[in-house]
């Protein structure tokens, strides 16, 4: 075990990956001489050189459709783009392509394609380079989606996610990646996909959290405590597949859960969750789902009102003082 | 042997040229500035090394033509003729903003003086500069809508898509690519398979020329003629203006894909003395005069940055407003 950060945490899968196995390549805008727009792909060309790792021009529909074919021709890519907000770009490659190419092909093949994409709220960026699009992905059936909020779990998801046979839509979150953890230096170390990690058990409430909304949920407990409110935290670790069972046995359990999404609400992932919560533990709830999510509106630039528009913590602890004070 | 200045401008648009390029730099260095004291946020791309394309070409077009940009996009708007007080107030994230604070150094916007937007999804503008450009013909407005972008956009799809359209439906358009060599750290011969860059028009049938962008007579003179052309064919036109950024990609850029040497040559170029330098040397303008030019954008500017610190933010209940009309 060593500390590190979130990104050297990436960084670290990533060269391992590409030592264990050749046919893993890297490419994308910016990612080999000038060592990717995050830094996250420091060092790759160095090491492993100009035919596993290279840049490519800003086209970003083409880099996806890239991906599939190399794939389809037996090598394993992890393209980045450069945030998710270009993913709207490549969203016919994504969602026409590379979700449905087995299943409309009969299973006569695979797309082992890792598009990895930082993003996510609270730079002042503004409208157009704020944007949170985990449901877009995990809307579309054929995509496996995955968003770590702890280091250890960037590097041991994006294990997996390289060696899976599956697209997979790998989302980091660019406030995450100077955060720092205790990451496992055994390059047989994988984080399972579908499987849930409990941050943090408690007893009155279930937090359901996902990237960095993970660590907004744990900071959020760690208030509550103090307020004597014991909160146990959920992080989803991918969202597809989503590890149901974690979490609904926690809501059995306190019978509370909030639900905290970066996305926009209406049609957002949250409302997804809750009903998954209402489905199976209804009769159990002392409170209705509660969800705090992105405010419905494009982000602004004005760092005075672009806080209003993310969830804060303050927002989950009052979320959670609310949902006690509701309880039946 | 270059052509006397006065020959081709008065003195008081020669002087102006001058002033506005000033203007602009005196500006950037001051937004550099602010963004080091944590005034100005978010993602912040300087224009400074590029003035002589905005301030060239702008001059050469109609106030009515429309303009588009990327993200590098102050001194577009500035030269355009926004107020600097405003458009700083729009970095400071205030609600006297240019757009109330909610779009930010990349986003700005001024339809009064048709600058139709900076866009930072790099080829976003293309076609909406096709649509502007297909609204004026519907209109039957007699107006150029110049389009500008940077060398690495033109490997996105909607470059490719828009001229061809725009050849196709015959628009009064005036593609202007700012070929500062660099997308981020991407060298232009990195990026595009053609790297003579007006060259990648031909499969559109679209003529092109190559201009030097740190020679803002040079911009302005093409400028003119390309804008006449197009008026009277209604048909689209490219100019690829050879520039360079002095700074980095953006401020969280240190640029060290770039050799000292190559920026040396290039500062060496620097649009500013390369007029400043004609002008005293033609005796359009004295030292002197130059430098009341200088104090004045300087001082134009630290009433703008007093301006944007003096101004409120936006309320709460601003993120509510302007979503749907
Ligand atoms: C669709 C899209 N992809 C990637 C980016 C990230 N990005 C911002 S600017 C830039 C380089 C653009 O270079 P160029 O067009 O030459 O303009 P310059 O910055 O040199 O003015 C990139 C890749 C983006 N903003 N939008
Ligand atoms: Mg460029």
């Amino acid at each position: 075990m060593s500390e590190m950060t979130y990104r050297d945490a990436i960084n670290l899968a990533l060269k391992e990956e590409m030592r264990r196995d050749r046919s893993v390549v890297v490419y994308g805008e910016d990612v080999a001489l000038y060592e990717g727009a995050f830094k996250v792909t420091r060092g790759l060309l160095s090491e492993f050189g100009e035919e596993r790792v290279r840049d490519c021009p800003i086209s970003e529909n083409t880099i996806v459709g890239v991906a599939v074919g190399a794939a389809m021709g037996g090598v394993r890519p992890v393209a980045e783009l450069m945030t998710v907000n270009f993913a709207l770009l490549a969203m016919d490659q994504i969602v026409n392509h590379l979700a449905k190419v087995r299943y409309m092909f009969g299973g006569q093949l695979t797309v082992p394609v890792v598009i990895r994409m930082p993003g996510g709220g609270g730079s002042q960026l503004g409208a157009q380079h704020s944007q949170s699009l985990e449901s877009y992905f995990m809307h579309c059936p054929g995509l496996r989606v995955a968003y770590p909020a702890a280091p250890a779990d960037a590097k041991g998801l994006l294990k997996t996610a390289i060696r899976d046979n599956n697209p997979v839509i790998f989302l980091e979150h660019e406030l995450l990646y100077n955060s720092k953890g205790e990451v496992s230096e055994d390059p047989e170390f994988l984080v399972p996909f579908g499987k849930a990690a409990v941050l943090r058990e408690g007893s009155a409430a279930t937090l359901v959290g996902y990237g960095r909304m993970s660590i907004l949920c744990l900071q959020a407990a760690q208030l509550l405590e103090k307020e004597g409110v014991s909160c146990e935290v959920i992080d989803l670790r991918t969202l597809c597949p989503l590890d149901g069972e974690t979490m609904l046995a926690s809501v059995l359990k306190t019978g509370r859960a909030v639900v905290v999404e970066e996305c926009w609400r209406s049609a957002g992932l949250g409302g997804d969750i809750a009903s998954r919560i209402y489905e199976r533990c209804f009769d159990t709830l002392l409170a209705p789902v509660k969800r705090i999510s992105g405010l419905d509106v494009p982000m602004p630039y004005s760092r005075k009102i672009e806080k209003l528009c993310i969830p804060q913590v303050e927002g989950i602890v009052q979320g959670v003082r609310d949902l006690l004070a509701q309880s039946y | 042997m270059e052509a006397s200045l006065r020959e081709l401008l008065s003195e008081g648009e020669l002087i102006e040229f001058y002033r506005q390029m000033v203007l602009c730099r005196e500006f950037e260095e001051s937004c550099a500035e602010q963004y080091s004291r944590g005034e100005i946020t978010g993602f912040l791309h300087l224009y400074s090394g590029q003035e002589a394309v905005a301030v060239g070409c702008t001059a050469a077009l109609h106030k009515n033509d429309y303009i588009l940009s990327a993200y590098r996009d102050h001194a577009q708007a500035i030269v355009r003729g926004a107020d600097p007080k405003r458009v700083m107030a729009e970095l400071f994230g205030r609600a006297t903003g240019i757009c109330k604070g909610k779009g930010g150094s990349m986003h700005l916007f001024a339809p009064e003086l048709n600058f139709m937007g900076g866009y930072a999804i790099v080829g976003g503008q293309f076609p909406i500069a096709v649509g502007l450009s297909w609204a004026s013909q519907l209109r039957e407005e007699d107006r150029v809508t110049a389009c500008f972008f940077g060398d690495g956009s033109m490997n996105q799809g909607t470059f490719h898509e828009s001229l061809n359209w725009a050849r196709l439906w015959e628009l009064p358009m005036l593609f202007v690519c700012e070929n500062n060599f660099y997308g981020i750290g991407t060298e232009v011969h990195r990026a595009s398979a053609q790297s003579a860059l007006h060259r990648r028009t031909c499969g559109y049938d679209i003529p092109s020329e190559k201009v030097d962008g740190m020679d803002v007579i040079a911009v302005y003179q093409a400028t003119k003629r390309a804008a006449e052309w197009v008026r009277e064919r209604q048909r689209p036109y490219f100019i690829e203006a050879v520039t360079y950024r002095f700074r980095g990609h953006s401020m969280s850029d240190p640029a060290k894909y770039r050799s000292v040497s190559e920026h040396e040559v290039w500062k060496s170029r620097d649009p500013i003395p390369n007029l400043s330098r004609r002008l005293l040397a033609e005796g359009i303008a004295s030292e002197a005069q130059l430098d009341e030019i200088r104090d004045r954008c300087t001082a134009q500017v630290e009433e703008a940055v007093q301006y944007a610190a003096d101004s409120p933010w936006p309320e709460d209940g601003e993120v509510w407003e302007d979503i749907y009309v």
